[in-house]
């Protein structure tokens, strides 16, 4: 079948995150999705990202040194008293 | 994180802040710390300018918080003051702005995976399909402690703009739209700049959970 508006690998993994943003309009999506369906790699590459998110969401934020947090403390009590 | 102060509205909080509740200060400092000092980096990439220079937006924050009239959220008017500061401080360092990649990032192409892994768009069956497949990556490993490590540091590699984005989105949790309004660029370039993080952490993961054999 000579479909001009199938959706190549390339392509693919540029809509990835516009897909999971719920950004793709109808036609995109469903290219998307028909290309999902029949590529395996594709379908990898797309589990990779959501693996990615998933690591990156178990990072902790980096803590405030107690010594920055004390400063920021100190200059409250400076401004409570303004 | 958000939890903490999920029963605190805006409108309480500014409260608190006006009573000099020293505790409510604590806690939006420890909570949006770590994210303003991401955001800071964008314009002034030394650790301690950005220190710095979240910490004059704390005071400033203090400084206006009478006059605040709820008009966006407590969290974007605190972040909208850390960009003007930091814009000021970088002026002043007489650093150019990198307003292009925060807000014109789609004019440096970046390819979310190497051009080289794809068969060209020339080819006579499979134009533009993948000539290297990605590796799978083994999920028992996933969340080692040494793979968390892989990621922070490709994160930390990132350039600024997307640093701050996908810290945001990702280690905090933020929604597109509190980063939009965060760091006033548009919905576009809020997703492109997330896409080339994302994009750039799963390479990283790839090569460490998957290396290509020899």
């Amino acid at each position: 079948m000579i479909d001009a508006v199938a959706l190549g690998c390339q392509e693919f993994v540029e809509l990835v995150t516009a897909y999971l943003e719920g950004g793709l309009d109808a036609a995109d999506h469903r290219r998307f999705d028909e290309h999902l369906a029949d590529c395996g790699d594709c379908t990898e590459y797309l589990e990779q990202i959501r693996q990615t998110i998933r690591v990156t969401g178990s990072l902790r934020p980096e803590d405030l040194s107690a010594d920055a947090e004390e400063a920021l403390i100190k200059a409250f009590r400076d401004w409570r008293r303004r | 994180m958000e939890r903490s102060r999920a029963e605190a509205s805006d409108a309480q909080l500014v409260a608190a802040l006006r009573d000099g509740d020293e505790d409510t200060f604590r806690l939006l400092v420890r909570e949006w710390n770590a994210s303003l000092l991401r955001v800071a980096q964008i314009f002034v990439p030394s650790r301690a300018v950005a220190e710095e220079v979240v910490q004059d937006t704390w005071l400033r924050v203090l400084g206006a918080v009478d006059r605040f009239e709820g008009r966006s959220s407590l969290k974007t008017w605190v972040f909208r003051i850390l960009v003007n500061t930091a814009k000021t401080r970088a002026q002043r360092e007489g650093r150019s702005l990198p307003f292009s990649a925060l807000n014109d990032p789609a004019r440096i192409p970046e390819a979310a995976v190497d051009p080289d892994r794809f068969l060209p768009a020339d080819d006579d069956r499979h134009p533009g399909a993948w000539a290297v497949p990605p590796r799978a990556l083994p999920e028992e490993r996933l969340l080692a402690a040494e793979t968390r490590d892989v990621v922070r540091q490709a994160i930390e590699a990132l350039p600024p703009t997307q640093r701050a984005v996908i810290s945001l989105r990702d280690v905090e949790g933020w929604s597109a739209d509190e980063v939009r309004n965060a760091l006033d660029v548009s919905e576009v370039n809020q997703r492109v700049l997330l896409h080339r993080a994302r994009a750039r952490v799963r390479h990283s993961l790839e090569d460490y959970l998957a290396p290509e054999e020899a």
